[in-house]
């Protein structure tokens, strides 16, 4: 029996050691090449779709994919997450890293998004036009202040109580309402599509086929809104420069733009050639 | 939990032959302790020494954190009160009856010890959120519990319950049948011998579980956040104050970190340093025993 317990616990030890050794050698460059893509949650889908696309181009290479807010993303790559590309979904984030000395390369703006309300198709708080918002009892969800979405959100809102026929206090009492702060707008997406929020502000982008099919779309006009625009830059210590640099190309590609375009994104007009 | 089908050892007739001491047993298990020991211990000793005692009372000033752990109090301190009201019953049931469909119960009590908390809370969802299976009922009656404090304790309860449940089973297991058999011949009532005999045997058990209850409940962060969300003051708690904070505020997320940690641990150490059953069990249980 001791004998028994002694090998199981000897294989054991060889087995854990052979896999760290393994683990570390593989990571540490050797042979495997996949990107580390950082990118805002907002561009899961266009961005999957760009990294088969280069997976494709590019023999042997594995595209992976960290999609989470912008600012725990920065925050992951401040602590030394190994990314090769950063995909903010704003200014302030990318800047964040910048100032910090952690890119490799000047951002490039590749795309700009907008906001729009969703409610979902049962709409429990009858909500047919933005002026319902500011209601009482309303649920709205919105992201965090530290998210971009989130930031993006809280201004449009105060746009509005500028604009002719919202009150004044429109802003406060909207924020009233608040009931749940997200760490990245598709958990207010999924929030909204379950029926438990009546309402938040997303990005239009992220009302994908799958969502439409359980949420309403409310326009804001258009002086109020926000336009998002996302930069992406290579970070500092990358593993895969050569093919992070392929990557934004593509991106940046009359051919990336397409894609992005197909997801709903805004394709930025100066990198069309 | 408490492993009623593992078969106790056959009492041994004569002494055993002393074991002969195995020098590499010893050393493979003193290495794999001391791996183990040293990987549980690194991350707590690197929080330590990320913040200084200054900076942890000057992040611990702000609202955001004075909020955080009001809730936190409030809400795992109700939970438990809920799980411990809720699950003695249920903890007795399991210790002292067989009934059909017992490893069913068994298995459900058990069940969100395991769940990956996400999927705790978006179950919750499902059966409890507006739009839910039990829920719409609940909404009907205006109670809604997504996104309120209440939706908190319900995320702490679904997750914290089988901690108390666990322990309070083996306690009452552990009350010799021949006592209950006693206050049964002296005609007490089963009410009676529960209060009297079962349950003051059983308190150092209930204690620790009711403890660990706690302790899980305050720690609780993924059901939390899936299923009440996250606003100051209504449903962030600590656990989502930090993750918060990590994404923004460093050192605020440090001090946050270890502040929970510290909590975490008194509340361990006091369990150790209790004397569980001098101190636990009350005089009458102890002449029971006797």
């Amino acid at each position: 029996m001791r004998n028994v317990v002694r090998s199981i616990l000897i294989g054991l030890a060889l087995a854990v050691t052979s896999f760290v050794l393994h683990d570390a050698h593989a990571s540490s460059g050797g042979g495997s090449s996949s990107l580390q893509v950082f990118a805002a949650a907002s561009l899961s889908e266009a961005f999957t779709e760009l990294g088969h696309r280069l997976e494709a181009q590019r023999h042997g290479l594995t595209v992976r994919m960290n999609f989470a807010g912008s600012q725990q993303l920065a925050a992951q790559i401040e602590q030394g997450g190994a990314a090769d590309v950063f995909a903010s979904a704003d200014e302030r984030w990318m800047g964040y890293l910048k100032d910090h000395g952690l890119l490799a390369s000047d951002p490039a703006l590749f795309a700009r998004n907008r906001l729009v309300l969703i409610v979902p198709k049962s709409n429990p708080a009858r909500i047919k036009r933005l002026q319902d918002l500011s209601r009482s009892g309303v649920k709205l969800v919105l992201a965090a202040d530290a998210v971009p979405v989130g930031r993006y959100s809280r201004v449009a809102i105060r746009n509005l109580s500028h604009t002719d026929g919202f009150p004044v206090d429109y802003g406060p009492r909207v924020l009233q309402n608040l009931v749940s702060e997200e760490d990245n707008v598709r958990s207010v997406v999924s929030k909204v599509q379950l029926g438990e929020a009546d309402a938040g502000f997303v990005y239009f982008s992220d009302v994908t086929p799958s969502t439409a099919r359980y949420v309403n779309v409310f326009e804001l006009p258009e002086s109020a809104n926000v336009i998002a625009e996302y930069p992406i830059a290579l970070v500092k210590d990358g593993r895969q420069p050569e093919a992070a640099k392929a990557f934004v190309d593509l991106l940046l590609s009359p051919e990336g733009q397409k894609i992005l375009a197909r997801y709903g994104l805004m394709p930025v007009a100066a990198a069309q050639p | 939990m408490s492993g009623d089908g593992v078969a106790a050892p056959a009492p041994r007739t004569g002494a055993p032959p002393p074991p002969a001491p195995d020098p590499w047993l010893r050393a493979a298990a003193i290495v794999a302790s001391t791996l183990l020991l040293a990987f549980l211990a690194l991350p707590f000793v690197a929080l330590l020494l990320r913040v200084s005692p200054v900076q942890l009372v000057a992040a611990l000033r702000g609202p955001v954190v004075l909020d955080a752990l009001r809730l936190s109090l409030v809400t795992s301190l109700a939970s438990t009160a809920i799980v411990v009201t809720l699950g003695l019953p249920l903890a007795y049931l399991l210790a002292t009856r067989e009934f059909r469909g017992k490893r069913v119960v068994e298995v459900l009590v058990d069940l969100p010890m395991v769940l990956p908390p996400t999927v705790a809370g978006f179950a919750l969802l499902m059966a409890f959120g507006r739009a839910g299976l039990a829920g719409r009922t609940l909404a009907a009656f205006g109670w809604e519990l997504p996104f309120t404090t209440a939706g908190v304790v319900v995320a702490q309860v679904f997750m914290s319950a089988p901690f108390l449940v666990g322990p309070a089973r083996a306690g009452f297991a552990g009350v010799e049948p021949r006592l209950l058999d006693a206050a049964a011949t002296l005609r007490a009532r089963e009410a009676f011998t529960f209060f009297h005999v079962a349950l003051p045997l059983a308190m150092p058990s209930i204690v620790t579980g009711a403890a660990m209850c706690c302790a899980r409940a305050l720690g609780e962060f993924g059901a939390t956040i899936t299923f009440a969300g996250n606003l100051e003051g209504s449903t962030q708690t600590m656990p989502l104050a930090v993750y918060v904070a990590l994404q923004s505020d460093l050192d605020a997320a440090v001090a946050l970190s270890v502040l929970l940690l510290l909590m975490a641990f008194g509340l361990l150490v006091g369990l150790r340093l209790a004397p569980a059953g001098s101190f636990w069990s009350s005089s009458r249980a102890r002449a029971a025993r006797r």
